[in-house]
């Protein structure tokens, strides 16, 4: 894990920090002045309503969008998304979960799998690739879909596979978007078991977006509310929904059917 | 008063429309030549790209090159024979066939075969994300994707316009040979003796120029997809159209610019 750095990092230093992030699309503003920690060994759950920003707010951190305005550092050095070394290097050592699994449509799960890995690894043995897949597909539980193609995955399974796809790089940071949506309680709870069996695992820091309170609750030691583009407000479980914010009980009420 | 403004609105950004897609297909090619020569070179995924292009297209190109050999030699005897010169018909056929159709049929053939497909393509991997998560891989999809395919495409059409040419004179060979008897050799003797070397190289030339265009414009609208499923639509047809647009008026240019290098 260390194997890139030459200070590695101890528990506790942050490996995101944003400052005072902007971003806007056109005339229309969505995240105005984001400040933001997440430290080594953390896990926190970044909760926030439909079209808030949380999406473009992770993309921003892996350079997938560019900031208008705002510092963001990981690992302790400045996004450049004009210097494509660098910007790999980072991204390396973080793993995307996306939203909608984002599977290569044109290959089956296990070169799904291997292609993060062959692109980026040089010169592996057919073996070697192969007893990586075998590793993180066994470590989400889809050992028998193989030789699948991603169409003939249902949809949690697909999330997994993503989640496989981004393990296999041995990120330091997990980065889940929305990783319960669209999934029934049983199989989410799986993936919650699963997000948390990666942390002790794999020993990633994450930050996990998502509107479900289980899982915000069971997956995150911190909880952040994204609200009218601010973090609104920040701290373990029970302190965020101590609130009298309407915004923030409404959350409550809708998850614990109140 | 407001018609006017809306009018001016209209026409000023359809005016800013048509420079910014300029210049993004500026700043598309720039960026392909930049990273051209740079490592790493996915050789194996232009070969697979290849083999797609050239396999896909294969049939339809030898039926149409067949069948456009056997209908041009068809039509054109009457009026040779109207000058007692039907013994000019092998040269006749096999310059225009090898300095015109073969290149122009089969640049249209795979511009609407290769240019949507590749613009289909991409443009699904671009609204599913794909490319971004290649992207968060620290996988560079412009080479991985663009780079290969604008290669495989400039790589095989040449060669498949070879192709097409020579089909087309076979279908010429059969045409003539139904009305007459003479022999294949005879037939391919006299149909070369009347092309230059130039003839061939400047329809291999364009096939380059052509294939170069389709995997660009494939590749431009597929990978600049937005607007969901609708997009990929758009973006299929529109690299068929922007191609085909294209390709005629390299054609126009590349005849002039033959043509003063053939009488200098
Ligand atoms: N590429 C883009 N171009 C234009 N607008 C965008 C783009 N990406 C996001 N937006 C806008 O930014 C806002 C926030 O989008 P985002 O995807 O981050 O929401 P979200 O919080 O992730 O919502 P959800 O929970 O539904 O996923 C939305 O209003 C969206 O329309
Ligand atoms: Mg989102």
């Amino acid at each position: 894990m260390e194997k890139h750095d030459k200070q590695p990092l101890k528990s506790g230093d942050p490996v995101i920090s944003i400052h005072g992030l902007y971003k806007s699309f056109g005339d229309v503003p969505v995240l105005k002045g984001i400040d933001f920690i997440l430290a080594k060994g953390e896990n926190v759950a970044i909760l926030g309503k439909s079209g808030s920003g949380k999406s473009v707010l992770i993309k921003i951190i892996v350079g997938l969008l560019k900031p208008d305005a705002g510092e963001v550092l990981v690992f302790g050095k400045q996004i450049d998304l004009e210097n494509r070394k660098v910007l790999d290097k980072m991204r390396l050592r973080i793993g995307f979960s996306f939203q909608n699994s984002a599977l290569y449509d044109s290959m089956n799960v296990s070169q799904n799998l291997a292609f993060p890995l062959m692109m980026n690894v040089k010169n592996l043995s057919e073996k070697e690739v192969n007893s990586a897949v075998e590793e993180v597909l066994d470590a989400v539980g889809l050992s028998e879909k193989i030789n699948e193609m991603p169409s003939d995955l249902s949809g949690g399974q697909r999330k997994r596979i993503g989640i496989a796809r981004t393990l296999i790089l041995k990120p330091e940071i997990m980065l889940y978007d929305e990783p319960t949506s669209g999934l029934d309680p049983i199989t989410s709870a799986e993936i919650i078991e699963l997000i948390l069996e990666v942390q002790q695992k794999y020993n990633t820091s994450s930050v996990i977006i998502t509107h479900d309170l289980t899982c915000a609750k069971k997956t995150g030691n911190r909880i952040a509310m994204l609200y009218d583009g601010k973090f609104v407000r920040e701290g373990d479980f029970a302190e965020v929904f101590e609130s009298k914010n309407e915004e923030i009980r409404g959350f409550y009420n809708y998850n614990f059917i109140q | 008063m407001k018609t006017n403004s809306v009018k001016h609105y209209l026409f000023s950004k359809g005016i800013d429309q048509y420079f910014t897609g300029i210049n993004d297909v500026y700043h598309f090619n720039i960026r392909f030549f930049k990273v051209l020569f740079t490592r790493p070179f996915h050789f194996r995924e232009v070969i697979n790209q290849s083999f797609e292009v050239g396999l896909k297209s294969l049939p339809l190109i030898t039926l149409t090159g067949f069948i456009v050999g056997i209908v041009f030699t068809k039509q054109s005897r009457p009026s040779l024979e109207d000058f007692g010169a039907t013994s000019w018909l092998p040269s006749l056929i096999c310059i225009a066939i090898v300095r015109a159709l073969g290149p122009l049929v089969t640049a249209l053939i795979c511009a609407g075969k290769i240019g949507s497909s590749i613009g289909a393509e991409l443009g699904s991997m671009r609204v599913t994300e794909q490319i971004d998560a290649m992207e968060v891989s620290a996988i560079n999809p412009f080479k991985y994707l663009v780079v290969t395919r604008v290669l495989a495409t400039t790589i095989t059409i040449p060669i498949l316009a070879l192709y097409c040419s020579f089909v087309g004179l076979y279908g010429s060979y059969i045409n003539i040979h139904t009305e007459e008897t003479s022999s294949i050799v005879s037939f391919y003797q006299s149909a070369f003796s009347s092309i230059s070397f130039l003839d061939i190289f400047s329809g291999v030339a364009k096939s380059v120029v052509y294939g170069f265009t389709i995997g660009m414009v494939g590749c431009f609208k597929g990978f600049n997809a937005t607007q969901g499923t609708r997009g990929v639509g758009k973006a299929a047809n529109q690299a068929v159209v922007l191609a085909m647009f294209l390709i005629f008026i390299e054609e126009i240019v590349i005849v002039q610019l033959a043509n003063w290098i053939r009488y200098f």
